[in-house]
């Protein structure tokens, strides 16, 4: 049977605010996942807690909504018991930069073949408002007693730091290239992080569609060319660093979107079936009961007294 | 010389003490295999400081001609491989029994002992008369409690055999274990072969060493077999015997369940397990090391929610990170097994020592109500049964599943008869098979509150899983009806298990007929039993903490005596708060250090005599 668009939408209505960037966000994801032909049941999409959280309810596919900031493990429990699954984690600022900033820095160490987005609208909006990490120092948005005292992360330099193999940023009213680059992101064959820039309408009115709009550019349309080369001479990488990093660290009169970084790397589950031979052709979720008194009796063996 | 009494040995018990990292647990192997091979059941225990070298550290290995279940306090035979270990070890030898060490180390002045801490330094200095005394007059005081000293050049005859072997002097320093344990081994009399065998076995990777080590131990066995008037035989062969600690264990009865899953964050003393499971492929388990608990934890809820076997072992304080996903699992009804290897807390505490001080947290962990089991392992033997016990309970009723294991049990090593593997078969649980479209997951149709599973990601299916309270599909609610609904359901399943069980399964009594019945949990069983061998005692031991057993009507016109791992007798307290039962006696220890058969034999004397206190701490240990 021919796949619909309307076959990723479930049921359930969203209970997000008028004008949230959470709508254009979920309408790019099940339409890179409409185009790839990805069974909905063969998806799993993994949220952490606030209004992004909501979106896997939004989605028919198999939808896991966790604690706060640790949509992360879940989503790598789930890709590493079924690498045959395509695996969506997401979260926001918060939630991936804030309370879960530790399992950002440990996924990028394992590359993960999985698709990473960020909803990054600079607040929680779920608690009223408060600065999120990625806010900028000094800024004030309506809700805050005071300026921001504490200044933000990049999210896609910590993402280079911490070794992500694919590093981009998207822009949640502009659903038709956000759709395009999240599909890239699960084509490449790796960890692929996307931040998403996303006006939240009802507490963030200093970054509103209006501010945005003139200022989101796409760095590809300018001939930016992402992808590294598996091997590169000293001057080679840090032509390159220098140029991801001038890119990744434009703020202000122009916004660069698209994909920043792409690098080639074994997967984590290619290194692990370097120690499990059988592995990820029998995985732990698939690979059936049977063989353990055998398993038992060859650990028994090295404890033979003779 | 007449080192020991010419009577048939029945029991034994070496002690080795040395410097940390300096090889004792190889020499503590080396003796225990030893005496193995010989036929003879042997256990050892190991106690350590957390530190990576240079800090006290010493190795008991029992021997005995059946299964032993404790530790001696004072032991047959000490060697102490350096001046730190005679300084500490006062009062440990039993009358008759034997001093090996090394006289160059007896010449320091204690002050000169660098890892001697200001407590321990202000203790022994007054055992031995005050002042700075030289570690001589420690010597001088084991011989004066019915030691017989043997000083041996140790060092001194590592470096001759050295270099008449050809070795250079530091590699020659490195064979000081099976020095120790070739000299003690001589001395009592047993046959070299199976010590030989032994090297081999050890130094299997290493052909080089393994010769070294065997010309060593022979060479030893030249100069002190003299010395040895007595024979301490093999009682048999090895036979299909296993050795190995708790950790092994309750891998294995992970693995013999179906374990597939196994993530980690490293934390004494339960990191062993996964670190043996990862270097162990043919287990064929997918273990990863993480950047946290919170991680740990998490993904092995994501892996068992997928629909692999997934379990976690961690200690107390990575417990307490681990919480909020307990209830993850709770409210999401996700199979999660964490075996808890519980040390002296509260904080950081006694990394490396061992203590039952997380029961209560165990129990209640986690904010709100949710369904969970918790069971406790005793015995090396016991954690490969109820590993595999715990990983099929957490399949078949959907909920956390607690595993209490603790120090002593994991770095408890012992012979035993090889475990009964195909006797245990992983639990399906209750799948849905072929389900298509919308699938309640959650489904309140459910017997036990067990509702049938589906693996995220099984195809032509979907639903969804949240941490919020949720509807039968999985999507949030917090309609009233349906709150009730689900809390129900889930609560249903402990009721459940308990049936499923079985009474019998819950609790092992040992001579329930006795006027006075010992209650405990864990590791403290090993040593009641022992200690009460032909005192009108029973014991009582719940293998079940939740849901507690039915133990009642066993109670009732008896003294009860409580026996725990806990400075406020936390077993104490959940005894009456699910019994209504108040002990006798409560019996406990929080000194870090595994009870001694002497201490709680003496315990137990002043209790049927009506001595002892209604609070009594035992304070045995080194």
């Amino acid at each position: 049977m021919e796949l619909k668009l309307a076959d990723y939408k479930s049921e359930m209505a969203p209970d997000w605010c008028p004008g949230c960037g959470d709508y254009g966000i979920l309408s790019a994801l099940q339409t890179a996942l409409y185009k790839m032909k990805i069974e909905p049941s063969r998806a799993v999409l993994v949220s952490g807690i606030g209004c992004s959280a909501k979106t896997i309810h939004y989605a028919a596919s198999y939808g896991i909504h966790t604690l706060h900031g640790r949509g992360l493990p879940v989503a790598q429990g789930v890709k590493l018991a079924n690498p045959k699954l395509t695996v969506v984690a997401m979260a926001g600022d918060g939630d991936g930069m804030g309370i879960g900033a530790g399992h950002f820095v440990g996924i990028g160490r394992r590359n993960l073949d999985m698709l990473y987005l960020i909803f990054n609208n600079e607040v929680y909006g779920m608690t009223k408002g408060q600065a999120s990490p990625t806010l900028e120092l000094g800024a004030q948005p309506k809700s805050l007693a005071r300026p921001n005292i504490q200044a933000k992360v990049n999210p896609l330099m910590l993402a280079f730091a911490a070794g992500f193999t694919f590093i981009a940023r998207g822009y949640a009213y502009d659903v038709k290239n956000l759709a395009r680059l999240m599909q890239t992101g699960l084509e490449h064959r790796g960890l692929a992080m996307i931040d998403i820039l996303q006006p939240c309408p009802t507490y963030n009115n200093l970054h509103t569609r209006e501010w945005f709009a003139p200022r989101v550019y796409d760095v590809g349309a300018e001939g930016y060319d992402p992808r590294a080369p598996r091997e590169m001479g000293d001057a080679e990488r840090a032509e390159r660093m220098a140029r991801f990093t001038q890119k990744a660290t434009e703020w202000g009169e122009r916004i660069p979107t698209g994909v920043f970084w792409q690098a080639e790397l074994p997967t984590f589950e290619e290194r692990l079936g370097g120690f499990l031979p059988r592995y990820p052709q029998e995985a732990p979720a698939t690979r059936g009961v049977g063989g353990e008194a055998k398993r038992v009796a060859a650990l028994m063996k090295g404890h033979r007294v003779a | 010389m007449g080192l020991m009494t010419a009577r048939k040995i029945t029991d034994l018990t070496w002690r080795v003490g040395g410097p940390q990292g300096g090889g004792i647990e190889t020499a503590a192997t080396l003796f225990a295999q030893a005496l193995a091979r010989g036929g003879w059941w042997v256990s050892a225990r190991r106690e350590y400081h957390s530190n990576i070298m240079g800090r006290h550290s010493y190795l008991d290995v029992r021997a005995a001609r059946r299964p032993t279940k404790a530790f001696f306090e004072q032991v047959d035979l000490l060697a102490a491989l350096d001046a730190e270990t005679l300084a500490r070890h006062l009062g440990q030898i039993k009358a008759g029994g034997v001093l090996v060490y090394d006289p160059a180390a007896a010449k320091l002045p204690l002050s000169k002992l660098a890892m001697l801490d200001g407590a321990a330094y202000r203790r022994i200095s007054a055992q031995l008369g005050g002042g700075d005394p030289p570690v001589e007059r420690a010597v001088e005081r084991y011989r004066q409690d019915g030691a017989v000293l043997l000083p041996l050049a140790l060092t001194q005859l590592a470096r001759e055999v050295g270099q008449a072997l050809g070795v250079d002097a530091i590699t020659a320093k490195r064979t000081l274990n099976t020095v120790a344990v070739a000299a003690s081994l001589a001395l009592l009399g047993y046959p070299s072969q199976p010590l030989v065998e032994a090297v081999g076995a050890q130094f299997v990777k290493k052909p080089k060493l393994a010769e070294l080590n065997r010309k060593v131990a022979a060479e030893v066995y030249r100069r002190v077999e003299p010395l040895a008037d007595r024979r301490l035989e093999p009682v048999g062969d090895g036979g299909e015997r296993l050795y190995l600690n708790g950790s092994h264990a309750s891998a294995m009865g992970k693995v013999a369940a179906g374990l597939g899953f196994m993530s980690y964050y490293p934390i004494t003393p339960a990191t062993d397990e996964p670190f043996y499971l990862e270097a162990h492929p043919e287990a064929e388990v997918v273990v990863v090391q993480v950047e946290d608990e919170l991680a740990a934890v998490n993904m092995a809820i994501g892996a068992s929610m997928a629909g692999a076997r997934a379990a976690l072992t961690t200690s107390g304080p990575g417990f307490a990170l681990m919480t909020e996903a307990l209830g993850f699992a709770g409210i999401t009804e996700t199979p999660l097994l964490i075996s808890l290897y519980q040390r002296g807390g509260p904080s950081t505490g006694l990394p490396t020592r061992t203590e039952q001080g997380d029961l209560r947290f165990a129990l209640g962990a986690g904010h709100g109500d949710y369904p969970r089991a918790v069971l406790g392992s005793a015995s090396v033997e016991e954690s490969f049964y109820d590993a595999a016990l715990a990983l099929n309970l957490s399949q078949r009723f959907q909920l956390p599943v607690v595993h209490m294991m603790d120090k002593y049990l994991a770095s408890t090593t012992r012979t035993l008869e090889p475990f009964e593997a195909d006797k245990i078969k992983p639990e399906p649980g209750l799948r849905a098979e072929g389900a298509t479209g919308v699938f309640p997951r959650f489904s309140l149709a459910s017997e036990g509150g067990v509702s049938p599973r589906l693996p995220v990601g099984a195809a032509g299916a979907g639903y969804w899983i949240t941490s919020d309270e949720h509807d039968e599909v999985g999507h949030i609610t917090e309609d009233p009806e349906l709150r009730e609904a689900m809390m129900e359901k889930r609560a249903a399943k402990i009721e459940a298990l308990r049936e499923w069980l079985g009474p019998e399964e819950m609790y092992r009594v040992y001579n329930p007929e006795a006027g006075t019945l010992v209650l405990g949990w864990g590791s403290s069983q090993g040593v009641a039993l022992e200690a009460m061998e032909g005192l009108d005692m029973g014991y009582l031991q719940a293998r079940f903490l939740l849901p507690f057993p039915e133990i009642g009507d066993l109670l009732a016109e008896k003294k009860l005596v409580v026996l725990d791992y806990s400075q406020s007798g936390q077993f104490a307290r959940l005894l009456t708060q699910e019994t209504g039962n108040k002990p006798d006696h409560l019996i406990v220890k929080y000194n870090g250090r595994p009870m001694t058969i002497e201490e709680v034999r003496a315990a137990f004397e002043a209790v049927l005599a009506g001595t002892a206190p209604k609070y009594l701490v035992l304070r045995a240990g080194v």
